[in-house]
């Protein structure tokens, strides 16, 4: 390999566009082709902010931000980009596995290459950030802070994200990622067996933004142990932030082990070491042990916050208080505990004594208890509750009927005997499928279809939004669950082409499925557009398009940066909603309204996104002048804060008086829309509170 | 920020300055509390490292084992300096607390600066050593989890040195202003918590290899 | 001003109590520090003694540094960062249990 000092080991051959003109095989020009996407993609954006004028807000009031809706705002965002580029690789998976009885049109390598940026991106880089984005939207509002307890931090978190998404979207462009799955298995990973860019981009991806989650864990927990307004005791702490609050231990404590995980195959990849190599003395089977050790609370990191969501829209759209707060409550920490406990059940097949798979295979049993009590307290919720069939519901209902299907596979893959028979098959595929899509992706997208018109002013069009929600459970169904069948039929995991002509039928309609999966994306692109459109019809100023209860929705919409005027204090579990019961939801004293001190914009986040992104890059190709320069500068930075002036923005109390005046003034003025007229254009954001809901 | 849910007598872990420092001592309590957070997740960062540690103690591929290269004297060198260093920034934060001037509280932490500085010597000393007889981290899978885990140590007390360098030129600009005294609370806990890791690394790398 | 003069008393009183915390801790730490050397290079009661002696002598230090550097106590004000603690000391101990009977199960069937 040639290496230069300006370039390090760079080269003309790793620059995937120019592979389109050299008169490539499909395999090639389809990933040339990707690689097009990206650089016309980033070129529109460019575009479409100058023309705009939007460079000036992006780096005033967006990228110098601490507000957390805002940073949520860009979280959400961020995994929407990556949503897209997932949804389009799974697609082209699909495609390509249903030609490939003896054949197909990608090369193995390509085609591995392509089931590890998929899982990659979806797990880290679009639930993650979407899951986070959520939280930080939501956490702060529904404890009645002003702010998680500390802002820039958590604008560093946001950096170090991105850092690993902009990675993963440049080994698009530049070398290639790795072939090793989204697990990145050594030795097949290492130094010996894929010399090339691929893993380092994986690990400095992952590093990175791992560095970026674990701040994230420890924001929220600070946030919610010591920010939680008065009379805010845990037991009346809304659901999702209970989930939010598990999730963050989570991240604290489950990180840990992977940022060794790629520290140790760093040092192996880069300085010869030999912790997960064959020869002198490396064991690999520790990398499988460390990765699971985070892996297996990874899998409750993405599913508990869902959890949370799932609650709380069963409660808002039955109109129904939640049946069995304090039960849901204990399962949540009971899976919290237990998730650190089962992370064998990953490598049931390595080898280890048949105790051991059956300790495990016990203690993962035991999830499916407490995650059993979650969905009969959801489906007691809605019960005779006065259930309407908004969007949230059918993803609701959607995941209700799957989720369960999801968990029974999992009690199934836990017993360590039928694990031995269906390992490594599609039956694992399906499994993780079936509970990552309806378990997380439907709680995101209910998410986001609830709290839109909370921070953006304005609802998202109904009709749109159900075609998106029936499109993606239908074609998550007909997508994933033939893959149980197919796993039973013996066809592996991760193959890229099979001999039985028995699977041609069942790999053609999960290929079908696969495009009303894609089909399902489009729609919600259109659903965005079309409600941004719409927008002064499907305006909430009020903020409280569903008749909410808890204390976001007593705020008006979008919020502003202050949260709350006052800072409200709490009696019950259901604070917002028992005061617009009682009439008192709009009254405040004038007097009580104060200056309030908010904390300064920084360039921090922004500095760690773009020298955290050199720094990798140059690790990947050995450019070792500018990783030590990238290194300096955002260490030099963080020192620099200590000594740079951290003056605090006063907003004046007349400002604040004005904005929660006029809010509370219309709403004394505004009629209050009674939940069957909700997704009319009369439905301005003040809610008619629904007699009895409370008791 | 108010921190609404503050209780009226905040407390955290290490010393705390108590209700003379006023906004300090109220500031205190939730970004401690939040350093207390990132201790502990760094403190399974090192537990993997160990656990690493002692799979690895017979997979020295016939190369040197844990015997060849460790230095007792040296050991013991480095643990003394390392808790001298650690009573000097304690005694250095309650010179904090008790308004003792700014002079005497960079004077104490310019003493543990000067202690740390000794442990690192000492241990790059073994290192030099150990490259010297062949035990590299590249010649087996034991001696690259000996290299990682004292090494992880060693670089968090060059991290903490650089900043207890700047926290010195903190107090010298600034004297001690109430956000540099929370700093100040916090790289103590740092400062201690390294001295937990360390006994850890003596325990089970370093001693168990003069038992055998 | 009496009762200014008994509060700069108090708080001569836990200014002398944390020095001698500190002193305390330190001279813990150099005593059990040297009963775990002088237990592995002498050995009096044979190997195995040595090993379960060093684990002693660690937890011992370890608590000395807790209680008198980290002021880690059993005093209910501070039972959040305990509680911590002690949860992490449950998730140590089972990842790195679990790590080495797992490797340890896998080494034994290698052989």
């Amino acid at each position: 390999m040639n290496e230069t000092f300006l370039l390090g080991r760079l080269s003309l051959a790793d620059i995937e566009p120019l592979k389109l003109f050299q008169n490539p095989d499909i395999s090639t020009a389809i990933g040339s082709l990707a690689s097009w996407v990206v650089i016309v993609g980033a070129i529109a954006v460019v575009a479409l902010l100058t023309v705009k004028g939007w460079w000036k807000p992006l780096f005033t009031e967006w990228l110098n931000t601490t507000d957390h809706k805002k940073i949520g705002i860009m979280y959400l965002t961020f995994a929407g980009v990556m949503f897209i580029r997932g949804v389009l690789e799974g697609v082209v998976m699909r495609a390509h596995l249903m030609t490939s009885y003896e054949g197909g049109f990608l090369t193995s390598e390509h085609f591995a290459e392509l089931f590890s940026t998929h899982g990659t991106i979806m797990i880290f880089f679009v639930l993650m950030p979407a899951l986070i984005g959520l939280m930080n939207l939501l956490v702060p509002l529904q404890i009645g802070a002003r702010d998680v307890a500390f802002p820039k931090l958590n604008q560093i978190s946001l950096g170090f994200t991105a850092v690993g998404g902009v990675l993963i979207m440049l080994s698009l462009v530049v070398g290639g990622f790795e072939t090793g799955g989204w697990t990145a298995y050594p030795p097949y990973t290492g130094a010996a067996f894929q010399p090339g860019p691929g893993p380092d981009y994986w690990v400095w991806a992952i590093g990175l933004s791992g560095v970026g989650s674990l701040l994230t864990g420890l924001n929220f927990a600070v946030t919610i142990y010591k920010m939680r307004c008065p009379g805010m005791t845990f037991m009346r702490m809304p659901l999702f932030v209970w989930t939010a609050l598990c999730t963050s231990i989570l991240l604290i404590f489950a990180l840990p082990p992977l940022t060794a995980v790629t520290l140790m195959q760093a040092l192996d990849r880069y300085l010869d070491f030999h912790f997960f190599t064959n020869d002198l003395g490396g064991n690999m089977m520790n990398y499988a042990n460390m990765f699971w050790m985070f892996g297996h609370p990874e899998v409750y990191i993405l599913i508990l916050p869902a959890f949370g969501i799932y609650s709380e829209i069963s409660q808002t759209y039955s109109g129904k208080m939640l049946y069995g707060y304090t039960s849901l409550v204990l399962a949540t920490m009971a899976i919290a505990v237990l998730s650190f406990t089962v992370w064998l059940h990953h490598f049931f097949t390595m080898g280890q004594s048949a105790a051991i798979n059956a300790a495990f295979g016990v203690a993962t049993m035991l999830i499916a208890i407490p995650t059993g009590v979650k969905v009969y307290v959801w489906i007691a919720t809605l019960w005779r509750g006065r259930v309407r069939l908004r969007t949230p519901i059918v993803y609701l209902a959607g995941f209700i009927v799957f989720f369960v299907i999801g968990g029974y596979t999992g009690v199934i893959l836990a017993n360590p005997t039928i694990n031995f028979a269906v390992h490594n098959s599609q039956f694992v595929v399906a499994h993780f499928h079936n509970v990552l899509l309806p378990g997380t992706l439907f709680a995101i997208l209910a998410g986001i279809y609830t709290w839109f018109p909370k921070f953006f002013g304005f609802r998202l069009d109904e009709t749109w939004s159900l075609r998106t929600a029936y499109l993606f459970v239908i074609g998550f169904a007909v997508t994933f669950l033939p893959l149980y069948v197919l796993g039973l039929m013996g066809y592996p995991r991760r193959s890229p082409a099979f001999d039985d002509p028995t699977f041609i039928p069942y790999v053609i309609v999960s290929f079908l499925g696969a495009v009303m999966l894609l089909g399902a994306l489009t729609s919600l692109i259109v659903s965005f557009v079309v409600s941004v459109r719409k927008r002064d019809e499907l305006a909430v100023p009020g903020g409280d398009p569903w008749d909410g209860w808890t204390l976001e929705w007593a705020t008006p919409a979008p919020v502003p940066e202050w949260n709350f005027a006052v800072i409200p204090e709490v009696h019950s579990r259901h604070a917002f909603g028992i005061e617009k019961m009682s009439g008192n939801a709009f009254s405040f004293e004038e007097s009580e309204i104060e200056a309030i001190e908010m904390p300064a914009g920084s360039y921090i986040g922004l500095a760690i996104a773009v020298f955290g992104t050199l720094l990798g890059f140059a690790l990947v190709f050995w450019i070792w002048w500018l990783a030590a320069l990238s290194l300096l500068v955002m260490v030099g930075y963080g020192i620099a804060l200590g000594f740079l002036p951290n003056r605090p923005i006063i907003v004046p109390a007349e400002e604040v008086a004005r904005v929660h005046k006029s809010w509370a003034d219309a709403a004394l003025g505004e009629r209050r829309t009674r939940r069957e007229d909700e997704t009319l254009p009369t439905n301005r954001g003040y809610a008619a509170p629904i007699a009895g809901a409370h008791a | 920020m108010t921190s609404a849910a503050a209780s009226p007598k905040p407390l955290h872990p290490g010393l705390n300055l108590g209700p003379a420092h006023g906004k300090a001592n109220m500031e205190a309590e939730p970004v401690v509390f939040g350093f207390w957070v990132f201790l502990m997740s760094d403190l399974v960062t090192f537990a993997m490292f160990f656990a690493v540690y002692a799979t690895s103690v017979h997979a020295t591929a016939g190369g040197p084992g844990n015997a060849a290269i460790t230095d007792l004297t040296s050991i013991a060198i480095q643990t003394g300096a390392l808790l001298i260093s650690s009573l000097l920034f304690g005694l250095g934060t309650i010179a904090m607390k008790y308004d003792e001037g700014r002079a005497k509280v960079a004077g104490f932490l310019a003493a543990a600066l000067a202690f740390g500085l000794v442990f690192l010597g000492f241990e790059i000393r073994d290192f030099m050593h150990a490259a010297e007889i062949g035990a590299v981290p590249m010649r087996s899978g034991y001696l690259s989890s000996y290299w990682a885990l004292v090494g992880l140590h060693g670089l968090h007390v060059t991290v903490g040195s650089i900043i207890i360098l700047a926290m010195i030129a903190q107090i010298a600009i600034f004297g001690l202003r109430s956000d540099v005294k929370s700093r100040i609370l916090r790289l103590g806990l740092y400062w201690h918590f390294l001295d937990v890791i360390w006994v850890g690394i003596i325990t089970v790398v370093f001693l168990p290899g003069a038992v055998a | 001003m009496s009762t200014d003069a008994s509060t700069q008393e108090s708080i001569k009183a836990e200014h002398r109590r944390e020095l001698r915390s500190y002193y305390w801790g330190f001279a813990g730490a150099v005593v059990l520090t040297a009963f775990s050397f002088l237990a592995a290079i002498w050995q009096p009661f044979g190997p195995f003694v040595a090993y379960c002696g060093l684990g002693v002598f660690a937890v011992a230090q370890i608590l000395v540094h807790f209680r008198c550097f980290l002021h880690i106590d059993l005093s209910s004000q501070k039972r959040e960062d305990l509680q911590l603690l002690l949860f992490t000391a449950m998730i140590i101990f089972i990842m790195v249990a679990g790590t080495v009977w797992i490797l340890g199960s896998l080494m034994d069937r290698m052989m």
